[in-house]
């Protein structure tokens, strides 16, 4: 059977989508795909576009591969506008020739929407759609001051954002009378403009501009029609989209009133063979401007090509949750009760900035739409009551109540039906989940794996977790948290029953609530909680059995049984004095010397004996041991920062330094890493460290748990705008918290994304105090800080802790004869096995 | 020559570490002592090199009991050894040399056999 030819138009997030949806069926043999993309880069997630200015890369945004493309015998044009489409003769044409189809598929997308408004055409003004817009929009705001965003919706408050980010003061202009005017009420728009001019952003409602004109103290001026005006130097027009509908309408596909192409439930065209997804299909009168339904189009039209006559589009939901410069809003179906006898429930705390509101039906039995704005951590059950008609309490309003006036807890798992949407991004329910459960799924992990539920926008991963656990627990799966063999308990556990009971060794501990005589799983933990607790050097003779040797013997194991070491260089400052003692010292030893990637000096090659000698000589040159062996802070890394940089907004070496000093010695479930920036351009890579410090205008923004290494994650952004004072208060509560509640080896992220409530959570329990123990977290690590001492200093003070280090205790001047050596760029290094001497 | 065998000292009492492990250097090659002192036996040798590396680290491991099995884990790539057997807990076919050990009044003496030597120590 000869193949047929299935043309894409449009590698846009849904028209890639319902390729890995087409791939995945026996259709996709049947034929010969092509796809064309105007946009020059394979197809990304656009919905996290912002991210872009926060250090994401094309190929982090990235859906799929080229590679993919080529193993799913997919021939993929990019940067190829498609201008033309014959319905007679079943062709395309692009500008380098005319293609013949059978099924044509439009996956076009939309396009912003610039109001006509006399100047728009300005090389300032811009839109915020392609990872090519925000280049233009980097550009544009290099070296200069302020950004306007011409509307006030979900989009245009991300590109404040973004203007922010860039180091601009910002402003959101905005025609209607208040923010988010389609997703909220007054009330909810008020409180979320209140919220984000307290971050700095000015918002400017009933605003109408009347022409855009060359500034006099920027480039640009705004005049508005109330006769006022505003000074600018870049415009971000974010005035809505519209269905890119262009080639449908020049070969006379059925287009709505208001544009967009018109599709039936098998998203197919007035055309047989040319079908249209995405935002520029129009079901039932209706454009959907979120990837979610897009993704369902795509699945239903890859189950219609391959032969499925049941399938149909439905309609989605288009509830909507989301972060907008750090405030949570919410938006679930009828928000604005517009259904016939609808009736309200409204909760506004102005004092905590949260305000709900409920949308029930005449006879109060179901939620038929709900506002939520200052915090989200009421959605999941809101949506889940919406979605599912599921009938409400007889009051109603404890589901927005605050938990101390009487407000109901969050709806259960259980509670949920079989077919609730658990996952909107990729369609999984509740049964779905239990079917992955009972075909084997044992953890959250291969849950994820086996059902993407949770990859898409992550919004339900707090949901996914719940339901996956209580599913777990039903079929008698044991969620394990224990240890090891030797302790009935967690970390967690462990932390408290040491802190609570007053424990000081492991012999203690482990005769009065564990079982045999430890190993090395549960020693080392319990080792840096004793050394939280209590900081007691970790060579007292209790501590030195229970640790991984690299503690023990205060340096790292190399791969031949000889150490490294690395001195601590706070923030990676150091004067040419020390840094010629470090040289000194590498050649006395014959040290290999390497640069680290936390900015440091790494001296490899030392045996065990020599260790303590090398080390009273850095010491004595006035260095201090850097932790690199332990579960502990390792390094603030630093930019230059305003000493020297040009763009330099605060001193980063100075932060790094103060941090690094204060930190440093800190015992941690893992290891710490942390970076200061000057400027937003952050050249320290804070972002990916547990803790990231970017210097801003008016002090300082935090990131917390991000890290590097096998998965890469960026932090999350934690405060804004902080004092000196303010982000050392607010990092010392992060860490002590992390320290106390995290399990063994998890580092920062796993720790947080494994809390209940995540970072919003983490956010209320550290900044808002809500459960009150703030001030015993900083009492905690003040009594650290005031207890550090260098370890390696007392270690060769000391004569019974240097007898540690001979490497045979009955032969002090043997040398192990398997350290072999060679010699390669100028310094030895061990010999690999099998090569000669 | 016939080997023969003879009871080293190797390190007295005050050289052991409690819980932990430390290096010496035999007739045999190099060793590693444990002392355990809540167990009875509360003295092992085996031998200070691991087998999976060749590297000699075996006494720095961090000591323990998995299973009621005395054990030692290597510091290198963590595989369990037992202290009694020298069995790899990881890895049936792998094991360690285990030495005989006994304290002597204040001395610590491992059996180790022992090739060219004229006389065995007193
Ligand atoms: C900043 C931002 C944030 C967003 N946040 C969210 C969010 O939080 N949640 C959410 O659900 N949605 C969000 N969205 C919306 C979401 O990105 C879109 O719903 C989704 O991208 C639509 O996918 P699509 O494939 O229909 O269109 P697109 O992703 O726009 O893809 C269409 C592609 O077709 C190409 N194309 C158009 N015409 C032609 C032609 N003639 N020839 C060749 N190629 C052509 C375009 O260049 C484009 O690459 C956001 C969008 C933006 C811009
Ligand atoms: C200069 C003119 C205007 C600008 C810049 C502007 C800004 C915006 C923006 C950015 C959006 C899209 C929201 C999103 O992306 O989610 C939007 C939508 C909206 N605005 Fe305004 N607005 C303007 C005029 C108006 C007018 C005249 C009204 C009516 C009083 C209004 C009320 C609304 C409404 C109801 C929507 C939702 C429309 C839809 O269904 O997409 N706005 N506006
Ligand atoms: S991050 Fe630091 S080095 Fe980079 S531009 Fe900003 S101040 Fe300069
Ligand atoms: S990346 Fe791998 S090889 Fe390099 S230092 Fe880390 S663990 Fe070793
Ligand atoms: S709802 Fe977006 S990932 Fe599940």
């Amino acid at each position: 059977m000869s193949k047929k030819t299935l043309i894409v138009i449009g590698n846009g997030m849904v028209g890639h989508h319902f390729l890995e949806q087409l791939a995945a069926t026996p259709a996709a043999a049947d034929f010969e795909i092509k796809v064309f993309g105007e946009e020059k880069l394979l197809a990304y997630d656009r919905v996290h576009l912002s991210e872009y200015f926060s250090g994401s890369t094309h190929a982090d945004l990235a859906m799929g591969t080229a590679d993919w493309y080529a193993e799913n015998h997919i021939d993929l044009c990019l940067g190829e506008q498609v201008t033309g489409i014959d319905r007679d003769k079943q062709t395309i044409t692009t500008p380098m020739g005319d293609y013949g189809y059978d099924e044509l598929v439009l996956a076009t997308g939309s396009y912003p929407f610039v109001p006509p408004i006399k100047g728009n055409e300005h090389p300032n003004c811009l839109v915020y759609r392609t990872l090519e817009d925000l280049d233009s929009i980097r550009a544009s705001a290099d070296g200069v001051k302020t950004g306007v965003v011409v509307g006030g919706g979900l989009l245009g408050l991300e590109a404040a954002n973004a203007l922010k980010s860039l180091g601009l003061e910002a402003h959101v202009v905005e025609f209607a009378p208040r923010l988010m005017p389609v997703q909220l009420d007054t009330d909810g728009g008020a409180l979320l403009k209140h919220k984000i001019e307290e971050l700095g952003v000015q918002v400017h409602t009933e605003k109408a501009t009347t022409e855009i004109v060359e500034g006099e103290d920027a480039r640009l001026r705004m005049n508005f029609s109330d006769d006022s005006h505003l000074e600018t130097d870049l415009i971000v027009f974010s005035a809505g989209i519209r269905p890119q509908d262009a080639l449908a309408r020049s070969c006379d596909l059925a287009i709505g009133e208001r544009g967009g192409i018109v599709i039936n439930d098998q998203c197919t065209t007035s055309d047989p063979h040319i079908h249209a997804i995405g935002e520029c299909a129009l079901w039932s009168e209706k454009i959907f401007g979120l990837v979610a339904p897009g993704y369902t189009m795509a699945r239903t039209l890859a189950s219609v090509l391959n032969g499925d006559q049941e399938a149909a589009f439905t309609g989605a939901d288009m509830s909507t949750k989301l972060k907008l410069l750090g405030v949570d809003v919410g938006s679930i179906g009828d928000a604005h009760a517009t259904t016939p006898g609808a009736r309200n429930i409204r909760f506004n705390d102005e004092q905590a900035g949260h305000y709900r509101r409920m949308v029930i039906s005449e006879d109060g039995k179901t939620l038929l739409g709900a506002i939520l704005v200052g915090d989200n951590s009421h959605y999941d059950t809101l949506l889940q009551y919406a979605l599912n008609g599921i009938e409400l309490p007889e009051q109603p309003e404890t589901l927005i109540l605050p938990e101390s006036q009487g407000g109901a807890p969050a709806l259960g798992p259980d509670a949920l039906p079989e077919t609730a949407s658990i996952c909107s991004c990729h369609n999984v329910s509740k049964g779905d989940i239990c079917g992955v459960i009972d075909a084997g799924c044992s953890d959250l992990g291969s849950v994820k794996a086996e059902t993407k539920a949770s990859t898409g926008c992550g919004g339900c991963a707090a949901l996914l977790k719940n339901v996956v656990d209580s599913e777990l627990e039903k079929r008698g799966v044991e969620v394990s948290k224990d240890i090891c063999e030797h302790f009935p308990y967690s970390r967690q556990d462990l932390f408290n029953i040491v802190k609570v009971n007053g424990i000081r060794t492991f012999r203690t501990l482990i005769r009065e609530h564990g079982k045999g005589h430890g190993c090395d799983i549960c020693k080392p933990a319990v080792a840096s909680i004793l050394a939280t607790c209590w900081n007691e050097h970790i060579l007292a003779t209790d501590h030195v059995p229970l640790q991984d040797t690299n503690d023990t013997f205060m340096a790292n194991m190399q791969k031949n049984g000889t150490y490294s070491i690395v001195p601590r260089i706070p923030g990676g400052e150091i004067t040419p004095d020390k840094l010629i003692v470090l040289g000194e010292v590498a050649k006395e030893y014959n040290l290999y010397t390497k640069i680290t990637g936390g900015q440091r000096v790494d001296l490899f090659g030392a045996t065990l004996s020599e260790l303590p000698d090398i080390w009273e000589k850095l010491i004595a040159a006035g260095f201090e041991t850097g932790h690199a062996y332990g579960k502990s802070l390792r390094t603030v890394k630093s930019c230059v920062g305003n000493t020297w940089c040009r763009y330099g907004v605060q001193d980063s070496v100075g932060m790094a330094i103060t941090l690094e000093n204060r930190y440093k010695g800190l015992r941690a479930p893992h290891k710490v890493k942390m970076a200061v920036s000057g400027c937003t351009r952050e050249c320290a890579e804070a972002q990916s460290k547990d803790f990231g410090v970017i210097a801003t205008e008016n002090g300082w923004n935090l990131y917390v748990c991000g890290n590097g290494g096998m998965r890469p994650r960026h932090g999350d952004l934690f405060a804004t705008d902080l004092s000196d004072e303010e982000l050392i208060r607010t990092i010392d509560r992060v860490v002590m918290f992390y320290v106390r509640t995290a399990d063994r080896l998890q580092r920062t992220s796993v720790w947080m994304e494994n809390l209940e409530g995540g970072l919003d959570y983490l956010k209320q329990v550290v900044l808002e105090d809500s459960l009150g123990i703030c001030d015993e977290l900083e009492q905690h690590m003040a009594d650290l800080v005031g207890t550090y001492q260098c370890e390696w200093k007392t270690a060769v003070e000391d004569p019974e802790k240097r007898k540690r280090f001979r490497e045979f205790v009955n032969a002090p001047s043997k040398k192990d004869p398997v350290q072999q050596w060679t010699t390669e760029r100028d310094q030895r290094r061990p010999l690999v096995e099998g090569e000669p001497a | 020559m016939r080997a023969r065998i003879s009871w080293d000292v190797v390190c007295t009492v005050d050289d052991l570490v409690p819980e932990s492990g430390v290096a010496v250097w035999t007739e045999d090659g190099p060793v590693a002592v444990f002392y355990l002192p809540h167990r009875l036996p509360a003295l092992f040798a085996v031998s200070h090199t691991d087998p999976f590396t060749g590297k000699n680290v075996l006494a720095r491991g961090i000591t323990g009991d998995l299973k009621g099995q005395p054990v030692v884990a290597s510091p290198l790539y963590k595989q369990h050894f037992n202290l009694q057997t020298g069995q790899c807990l990881e890895d049936e076919e792998v094991t360690v040399k285990t030495y005989p050990v006994l304290l002597d009044g204040n001395n610590v003496r491992v059996e180790v056999p022992t090739v060219n030597k004229e006389s065995a120590a007193a």
